[in-house]
């Protein structure tokens, strides 16, 4: 079959299939369009870029913009804030979701376990504005939980949202509450398919619910991990930008500037630098595919799983 | 007699979760309803205090949050018929295995998910080239095509639905356009259900775009709205002072908690319904492509 397949020709089976071209057109345009065309205007990260002469008659400028970035004083705050809260919320965020879906898996009765997802599903449908809408309020110092909790318990609220070593604690925390159990579904639907014979001859083997976790649940969920982890660090680098930015505020900005608002900020705020901002989204893209790809190598030499 | 204290302690667990993620949605809504300073003070706990709605009553008389409403349940409702009538058809072409260009396209579609143009690129396309900046258009045609809605779908295509089928289909002289929507489609509900709802939230939820691409006040949708009252504190006006400043705090709070529902509910309504299809949708997923 797989023989077969090669040997036709372009031709013919645009011929024979000219309906499945067909269907995929409007997808194709749309990517075409709305993905690669923009590819096109990357060659302003190494223009002097001025709107009246347009991306193709501005200037070639070389590395310059790379360079200013380079010698910026946000540079290397910029890079870290990026790097640090990525890795927090990886490192966070990540064994979670395991933990939780281990747990559910114990509970026997159907209407509980049915309840505790569907329950834990629902802060994923919350809007990132809603989301930290609601941060907002609940820390407001003057109104608020956060602030009735002083209240009742006697001590001076303070403006935790201007404190910038508060700001990776809470983007975290939110995140966890609001993705949890959505990120859960998946690792849950991995443990159901584990043979329930293997439980019963785990018991009469004498094998305790630590035992059973630990030598039937966790190696059921290992190459979903796997797949999960590699998927979560090629994105390293493309790290939220709708929350940070409506985080952001000018008491926190030591640890909330991020390269993703950083590159808004001067892209499209103010008077536009669009190739200095061009330029650093760049960079940025290719770290983080130098990242996917390293990575993929690694789990496939580790683990003989990788993404492709 | 341990196995029954483990097991115990393991639903004490479960409900404690289930008070960690339910308690704050419902203090937003015993807040909604309650007197402003009541929840001020920090008395609203368990339950109402001074039952009002006059934080909805208030909200409604917000001419923004309708033209939002009106505009998010448009750009919803259209962007996903969009979506869905785009990502069908290319889902189910890529799945057909006597396909020659099956790989090609699945590799010019894989490309866009791990290399981008980036945010100016992108926006000077969208803005110069095509002209969409500021049009309703921007929020219904770029980037309709999830590539992670894609492929899980052609994975389902692929995977539950036998080749035998398409084959004998074809000797009976069916086209592919004709099988897809009399054989495909109706055999596909589960992954239809679970893309579709994925397609809505993400528009219903949608910010970023409109951050970006919308300047008219007309075109803006409901999340910016959101923002605006919630983030950017536009009901209080900063040169009020004393005891009208203290009033107008107040009922900005109210405002807050109900618009947090007004804005959601719609799509706390919804999951339940499908929550059947998620396990299967996450877990065709992740077979990779």
């Amino acid at each position: 079959m797989a023989v077969r397949k090669n040997k036709v020709s372009w031709k013919r089976d645009f011929q024979r299939n000219y309906q499945l071209y067909l269907l995929l057109l409007p997808a194709v345009l749309s990517m075409i369009l709305f993905n690669y065309l923009p590819m096109y205007g990357i060659q302003i990260a190494f223009k002097d870029f001025k709107p009246i002469k347009g991306i193709w008659g501005s200037e070639w400028a070389g590395l310059k913009w790379f360079r200013r970035f380079w010698e910026s004083y946000q540079c290397l705050d910029v890079i870290s804030n990026t790097l640090i809260l990525s890795i927090a919320l990886l490192v966070c965020t990540f064994p979670i979701p395991i933990l939780f879906a281990l747990l559910v898996n114990q509970y026997k009765n159907g209407i509980f376990r049915k309840t505790l997802q569907t329950v834990s599903y629902a802060p994923h449908f919350i809007s990132t504005v809603v989301m930290v809408g609601m941060i907002l309020m609940f820390l407001s110092p003057s109104s608020g939980l956060y602030g009735s909790l002083a209240k009742v318990a006697g001590f001076e609220p303070r403006n935790v949202m201007g404190d910038s070593a508060l700001f990776r604690p809470i983007y975290i925390l939110s995140e966890i509450w609001q993705q949890t159990g959505w990120d859960s579904i998946i690792y849950i639907a991995a443990l159901s398919a584990v043979d329930v014979d293997l439980y019963d001859a785990a018991r009469v083997d004498g094998a305790g619910r630590l035992k059973r976790i630990l030598h039937i649940d966790i190696p059921a969920l290992r190459d979903t991990a796997v797949v999960i982890l590699i998927l979560r660090i090629g994105n390293i680098m493309s790290l939220g930008f709708e929350k940070t930015y409506l985080l952001q505020n000018n008491l926190n900005l030591g640890t909330s500037e991020i390269i993703a608002t950083y590159v808004y900020k001067i892209g499209l705020t103010g008077t536009p630098q669009y190739s200095y901002s061009a330029a650093i989204g760049l960079l940025n893209s290719l770290v983080n595919l130098i990242l996917l790809i390293a990575f993929n190598k690694i789990s496939k030499r580790i683990s003989g799983s990788g993404l492709w | 007699m341990r196995e029954k204290t483990v097991e115990i302690g393991l639903y004490g667990i479960g409900v404690i979760f289930l008070i960690i993620i339910l308690y704050p949605l419902y203090f937003i809504v015993i807040a909604s309803v309650s007197e402003p300073s009541a929840v001020l003070a920090g008395e609203v706990w368990f339950y109402p205090r001074c039952i009002t709605l006059d934080g909805y009553r208030e909200l409604l008389k917000n001419e923004k949050i309708w033209t939002g409403y009106r505009n998010t349940v448009f750009y919803t409702i259209v962007g996903t018929t969009v979506s869905m009538l785009v990502t069908v058809p290319a889902a189910y072409a890529l799945s057909r295995r006597d396909f020659k260009g099956r790989k090609p396209f699945m590799m010019f579609f894989l490309i866009t998910m791990f290399f981008n143009g980036g945010l100016i690129p992108t926006y000077m396309t969208v803005t110069k080239t095509l002209h969409m900046g500021d049009t309703f258009w921007v929020m219904l045609l770029p980037f309709c095509v999830n590539v992670f809605n894609l492929i899980i779908m052609r994975t389902f295509f692929e995977s539950s639905i036998p080749q035998e089928l398409w084959e004998a289909a074809q000797l009976d002289g069916c086209s592919s356009i004709y099988y897809l929507g009399r054989v495909v489609l109706p055999l596909s509900k589960a992954v239809l259900s679970v893309i579709m709802l994925y397609y809505v939230v993400a528009k219903w939820n949608e910010y970023f775009t409109a951050l970006i691409y919308i300047r008219n006040n007309r075109l803006i949708p409901l999340q910016i709205v959101l923002r605006d009252i919630l983030i950017q504190n536009e009901s209080m006006a900063s040169n009020m002072m004393g005891a009208e400043a203290i009033e107008a705090a107040k009922k900005a709070n109210l405002i807050k908690y109900s618009s947090i529902i007004v804005g959601t509910l719609p799509m706390m309504i919804l999951y339940p319904f499908l929550q059947k299809y998620f396990e299967k949708g996450v877990m065709i997923g992740a077979v990779k492509g």
